[in-house]
C-alpha cells in the first residue's frame, strides 16, 4: 500500500525568473521561434477538440503548423466542454467593482486551498481578459445589457462580477467559438481532423514523444500518426466514479498511457464534488446532472428532523424540519463552499435523515422564495433549469421542494506539467482538464473553461514554439521506426487480451462496481483504512474484470463494449493511484477531506508544514509502487490563511 | 419520484455496417422503470443481450443532456420521439405499459447509415468548414466591448447559435434537406456585426457545400422546426433566403 518516496529537490517547473507580474512578458520575449518558412515543416498532434484542444489546434494552424486533431465523438463539435452550463471567469472588470489581474489570481490561488502554483494562477488571471475579445470576435453571443455591452453575473467564491455568460449555455457557445476557429483551419488545409479515432498509446522515440497510436472505431483499423509533439487536451476523469456530470464517453486512457510511458500524475485524488446534482434514481442510472449553484441563492436546504420521516415534504411542519447548513454555518447558511455544503449532505444521509426512495438525497426548498419574491420572478431567474429537472424527476419544482445530491463533477488532478504546459516527457504537453495545473485542491466555478482556453489561445502557441524551435531540422518522423511498431504491438496486443476475456460479464457491472468503491471510499470523505481496503478491493475488482469480462462483436468493426472495456481498464489501474494519493496526503484540503483531520466541530484542517506540496507520481511498473515526487509550492505574492465559513 | 415499471415490445433497425441492408428486429423488454430515461432503457436491452452473446444495439449520445447533439434516434416515426427535446432528455414515463416501439436511424442520403442506429454525420461539419466561421486570428482582436451589440440582437443571433448539430431537421424533412441546420448558423452570424464582413461569401460556400452534400431542397413544409429540438424557427430559413439572394445579387453568382 504504501509508495515509495523520493524527495528529488525543486523541480524544473522552468518559471521565468522575473516578479510574478512580469514573469509571462518575459517568457513571451525571449523564448524561441520558429519562422513561418519552418513551422511549415513541423506536425503536431493534438488529443482533443474540447475548448483547450480545438483553440490550441485553430491556433497552431493559424501559425503555420502542420496539425492533426483527434477526438472519439463523431464531431469535434460534441466534446464534452459543450455541456458546461453557468459562465466563464475573466478579470475584465467592466462593473467597475474593484476586480483586477491581482484578485482573480488571489481568488484563484485561497479558492484552491493553497495548493496550486503562483506563477502558472497569475499567467491564467492575465490572459484572461484577452479570451473574452477573442470570443467576442469570433461571434460568440454573449448575454449582454440593453445598452449593448457584455453583462456579467456572480458566482461562488468571489466578491465581484466577473463571469460572463450565454444563458446556461456557456461551455456549448465558447465551443462552438473554438470549433468553427478550427473548421477555418481544416477548410485551409492546415489542421486535419480525425473523428471517431481514439488514442491508445502514445510513441516515445529517444525520450521524447514524436506519436500516436489511434483506433478508427468505424473500421477497427490500428493507425500510426508521427510528429514533432503531441498535446493532450482529453479532459477529466470523473468517470473513474462511473456515476459523474461529465459525458458518457469522457476518460482516462490518454493521460493514463502517457503516464505509463514517463509522464508523472499531479494530484490524483483533488476531485470536485459538486454539491447540487439530481439524485440517483435507480441501478440503471447512467449518470448525474447537474443542478446550477446558482440555485443556492434562493433554495433552502433541509431534512426532516425525525430520523426516517416518510410525510410528503409539505406535510412536514416548520418546527419539524433542520436546515441544516443555516443551523451549522450560520454565516454563510445556503451559501457556504461547494466542499463544505456537500460532506454536510452526505453526513445528514448517512446518519439516516436522507429523504426520497432511496433516502440518498436533501431537499432543496424554494417555498419561502417564491412566497418572498412570486413564482414569476423565480421562473425567469431559474425557468430553464426547473424544467430540466421536471424532465427528469416528473416532479415540479414550483410545488414540492427538489431533491438533490452531491456528484462527482471535475478532476483538479492530471499530468503533472512545467509553466510550460510540458509534462515530464519532452514534447509531451498536457492542457484543459486533463493537466494539474491551475486550481490546486478545488476550483472555482467558471474557471475551468478560462483554463482550457487561456492554454490553448494563449500559451501553447508560444510554449510549444519554444519547444518546436529545436526540431526545425529533424525532418519528417518516419512512422516504421521501431518504436512506432512496438507501440502498435501493445495496442494490438491490449486488444486481443480484452477481446479474449470471454467471461459471462457485461463491462458496465465492473465500471459500477469499481465508481461504488471509489465513491465509498475515495469520494467526499476519505480515511486510511478505507482507502486501504479500497486498494484491495479495486485490485479484486481488476482481477474479476481479466475473468470475466464479456465483449462481443469483433475488434475490426464499430464496437462500443470494446471502447468501454479498454476505458474501464485504464479507470482500474487510476483508481489505485489515486488511492494511493488520498493515502498519503495526511491533511484535509479543498475537495480532499480526510476524516482523521478535522477540527471539533468537523472542518478542514490543513497541514501546510507537512504537505505544501504537489504529489507527482512516476509510474513504477504493472503491479509495482508508484514513485512520489515532491514539486514544493512556495507563496511569495499572497499570505496563506485558514479558511473558515462559521 | 413516483416510479412504476413498463413491459415493452421494442422493434429495432438492426444493421452490421454500411453495406449490409438492414432490418427490423424485435424484442421484448420487461421491467423498464418509467424514471429512466430512453436511453437507459436501451442500455438495459444491451445488458441483457450481452448476458445472452449477442451484438447489442448501437446508438450515437455522448452528454445526456441534451446538449452535445450526439443522440439521434427516430422513434415511432419522430425524429427524437414523441416530445419536443433531444433523444436523451425523453423518459420512459412517457411511455404506456405494453407500448411497441419503433426504433431507427436518421434516414438521409448525406447521412449514411454506419451501424444500427449510427450514422455518419460529417456532412454537416463539411457545411461548416466552407464558411461557418469569422474569419479572425488568435491574438487580433480587439477589446470586446469595442463592439457593442444591441441586445435584441443579440438576443436573435444567440437564438439561432443554439442549434446542436443533430441533424434532426434532415431526418424529419421528407426531402432530407438541411436548410434549418444551415439558415441556423448564416443567421447566427448575419445578425452580429462581427459577422457580417464575410456574409456574402458565407451563405454563397455554405450553400454550395450544402448542395454538393447531396441534401434535398428545401419546400417549406416546416417539418423540421416542428421537430428541431432547440426550437430553431422558420424565420433563420427566411433570412437564409434572403441572405442568399443579396449575395447572389451582389456578387453576381
Ligand atoms: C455539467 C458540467 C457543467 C460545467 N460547467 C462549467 C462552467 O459553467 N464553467 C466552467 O468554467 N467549467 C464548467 N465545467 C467544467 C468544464 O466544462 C470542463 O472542465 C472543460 O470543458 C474541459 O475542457 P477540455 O477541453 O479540457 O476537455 P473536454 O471538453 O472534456 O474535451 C476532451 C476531448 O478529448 C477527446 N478525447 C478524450 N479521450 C480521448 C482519446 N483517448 N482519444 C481521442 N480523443 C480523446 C474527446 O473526444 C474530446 O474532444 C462543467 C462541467 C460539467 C460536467
Ligand atoms: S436546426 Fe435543430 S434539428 Fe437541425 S441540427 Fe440544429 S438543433 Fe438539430
Ligand atoms: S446525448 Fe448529448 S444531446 Fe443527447
Amino acid at each position: 500500500m504504501a509508495s515509495s518516496t523520493r524527495e528529488t529537490g525543486p523541480f524544473d517547473a522552468r518559471i521565468p525568473e522575473a516578479p510574478l507580474g512580469e514573469m509571462w512578458t518575459t517568457y513571451k520575449s525571449t523564448c524561441k521561434l520558429v519562422s513561418p518558412a519552418n513551422k511549415r515543416n513541423l506536425d503536431v498532434i493534438v488529443i482533443g477538440t474540447g475548448l483547450a484542444g480545438a483553440s490550441a489546434a485553430a491556433t497552431l494552424g493559424e501559425l503555420g503548423y502542420n496539425v492533426k486533431t483527434f477526438c472519439f465523438q463523431d464531431s469535434p463539435r460534441r466534446a464534452h466542454s459543450i455541456a458546461a452550463q453557468g459562465g466563464i471567469n475573466a478579470a475584465k472588470n467592466y462593473q467597475n467593482d474593484g476586480d483586477s489581474v491581482y484578485r482573480l489570481f488571489y481568488e484563484t490561488i485561497k479558492g484552491g486551498d493553497y495548493r496550486a502554483r503562483e506563477a502558472n494562477v497569475h499567467r491564467l488571471a492575465e490572459v484572461s481578459t484577452s479570451i473574452i475579445d477573442q470570443c467576442v470576435a469570433q461571434g460568440v453571443p454573449f448575454a449582454r445589457e440593453y445598452g449593448g455591452m457584455l453583462d456579467n453575473r456572480s458566482f461562488g467564491g468571489t466578491q465581484v462580477q466577473r463571469t460572463f455568460y450565454a444563458r446556461g449555455q456557456t461551455g456549448q457557445q465558447l465551443l462552438l467559438g473554438a470549433y468553427s476557429a478550427l473548421s477555418r483551419q481544416v477548410a485551409s488545409g492546415r489542421v486535419t481532423q480525425y473523428s471517431r479515432h481514439e488514442l491508445l498509446d502514445i510513441v516515445i522515440v529517444d525520450g521524447k514523444a514524436r506519436g500516436i497510436i489511434a483506433r478508427d472505431l468505424v473500421s477497427g483499423a490500428i493507425e500510426r500518426h508521427s510528429a514533432h509533439a503531441v498535446v493532450l487536451c482529453s479532459g477529466g476523469y470523473g468517470n473513474v466514479f462511473f456515476l459523474s456530470t461529465n459525458a458518457m464517453g469522457s476518460n482516462v486512457t490518454a493521460i493514463w498511457k502517457a503516464h505509463k510511458r514517463g509522464a508523472w500524475f499531479g494530484n490524483p485524488c483533488f476531485t470536485q464534488i459538486h454539491p447540487t446534482c439530481i439524485p440517483v434514481h435507480g441501478e440503471h442510472q447512467s449518470k448525474l446532472t447537474l443542478m446550477s449553484e446558482s440555485l443556492r441563492n434562493d433554495g433552502r436546504i433541509w431534512v426532516p428532523k425525525a430520523k426516517g420521516d416518510k410525510r410528503k415534504p409539505r406535510d412536514i411542519p416548520e418546527a419539524e424540519r433542520d436546515y441544516y447548513l443555516e443551523r451549522r454555518y450560520p454565516a454563510f447558511g445556503n451559501l457556504v463552499p461547494r466542499d463544505v455544503a456537500s460532506r454536510a449532505a452526505k453526513e445528514r444521509c448517512d446518519a439516516g435523515y436522507g429523504v426520497g426512495s432511496t433516502a440518498m438525497a436533501v431537499y432543496l426548498d424554494f417555498a419561502d422564495a417564491i412566497k418572498r419574491l412570486g413564482q414569476a420572478d423565480i421562473s425567469a431567474k431559474y425557468g430553464n433549469l426547473f424544467e430540466m429537472y421536471e424532465k427528469i424527476s416528473g416532479e415540479n419544482p414550483y410545488k414540492t421542494p427538489m431533491q438533490i445530491y452531491p456528484a462527482i463533477h471535475y478532476t483538479m488532478g492530471g499530468l503533472w506539467v512545467s509553466y510550460e504546459l510540458q509534462t515530464t516527457v519532452r514534447g509531451l504537453f498536457a492542457a484543459g482538464e486533463a493537466n494539474f495545473s491551475d486550481h490546486g485542491a478545488n476550483r472555482l466555478g467558471a474557471s475551468a473553461l478560462m483554463q482550457g482556453l487561456a492554454d490553448g489561445y494563449f500559451v501553447l502557441p508560444y510554449t510549444l514554439g519554444n519547444y518546436l524551435a529545436d526540431d526545425i531540422r529533424t525532418g519528417k518522423i518516419d512512422t516504421n521506426l521501431p518504436e512506432f511498431a512496438e507501440a502498435e504491438r501493445a495496442a494490438t496486443e491490449r486488444i486481443s487480451q480484452v477481446m479474449g476475456i470471454d467471461g459471462p460479464t457485461p463491462v458496465d457491472k465492473f465500471h459500477r462496481e469499481l465508481g461504488k468503491v471509489m465513491w465509498d471510499q475515495c469520494g467526499m470523505a476519505r480515511n486510511s483504512a478505507g482507502l486501504d481496503k479500497a486498494i484491495s478491493d479495486i485490485r479484486g475488482i481488476r482481477e474479476e474484470f481479466w475473468k470475466k469480462a464479456r465483449i462481443p462483436g469483433d475488434a475490426n468493426e464499430l464496437n462500443v463494449e470494446l471502447e468501454k472495456a479498454l476505458r474501464i481498464a485504464d479507470f482500474m489501474e487510476l483508481a489505485e493511484l489515486m488511492c494511493i494519493d488520498a493515502r498519503h496526503r495526511e491533511e484535509s484540503c479543498g475537495g480532499h477531506f480526510r476524516e482523521e483531520f478535522q477540527t471539533e466541530e468537523g472542518e478542514a484542517l490543513r497541514n501546510d508544514a507537512d504537505f505544501s506540496y504537489v504529489a507527482a507520481w512516476q509510474y513504477g511498473g504493472p503491479d509495482e509502487k508508484p514513485v512520489l515526487h515532491k514539486e514544493p509550492l512556495t507563496f511569495n505574492n499572497i499570505k496563506v490563511q485558514a479558511r473558515s465559513y462559521k | 419520484m413516483s416510479e412504476s415499471t413498463l413491459n415493452l415490445t421494442l422493434k429495432i433497425w438492426r444493421q452490421k455496417n454500411a453495406t449490409d441492408a438492414g432490418a427490423f428486429v424485435t424484442y421484448k423488454l420487461d421491467g423498464v422503470s418509467t424514471d429512466s430515461s430512453f436511453l437507459e432503457m436501451l442500455d438495459l436491452l444491451n445488458l441483457q443481450l450481452i448476458e445472452q452473446g449477442e451484438v447489442p444495439v448501437a446508438f450515437d449520445h455522448d452528454c445526456r443532456e441534451g446538449i452535445c447533439g450526439a443522440c439521434s434516434m427516430v422513434i415511432n416515426g419522430r425524429p427524437h420521439g414523441p416530445e419536443r427535446g433531444t433523444t436523451c432528455q425523453l423518459h420512459m414515463r412517457a411511455f404506456r405499459n405494453g407500448d411497441t416501439i419503433v426504433i431507427e436511424p436518421w434516414r438521409a442520403k448525406s447521412f449514411p447509415v454506419i451501424k444500427d442506429l449510427v450514422v455518419n454525420r460529417s456532412s454537416f461539419d463539411r457545411i461548416i468548414s466552407a464558411g461557418g466561421f469569422v474569419s479572425v486570428n488568435t491574438g487580433a482582436a480587439q477589446d470586446a466591448n469595442c463592439i457593442p451589440v444591441p441586445k435584441p440582437d443579440a438576443d436573435e443571433a444567440f437564438d439561432a447559435a443554439a442549434c446542436i448539430g443533430c441533424g434532426a431537421c434532415v431526418a424529419a424533412c421528407k426531402n432530407a434537406s438541411a436548410m434549418l441546420f444551415v439558415a441556423a448558423k448564416v443567421s447566427h452570424l448575419a445578425m452580429l456585426p462581427q459577422g457580417r464582413v464575410e456574409r456574402e461569401a458565407r451563405v454563397l460556400k455554405m450553400v454550395a457545400q450544402m448542395d454538393e452534400e447531396g441534401f434535398g431542397a428545401c419546400s417549406n413544409t416546416g417539418a423540421c422546426s416542428a421537430e428541431c429540438p432547440k426550437n430553431i424557427g422558420l424565420q433563420h430559413i427566411a433570412r437564409l433566403n434572403r441572405e442568399y439572394q443579396r449575395a447572389s445579387l451582389l456578387t453576381g453568382k
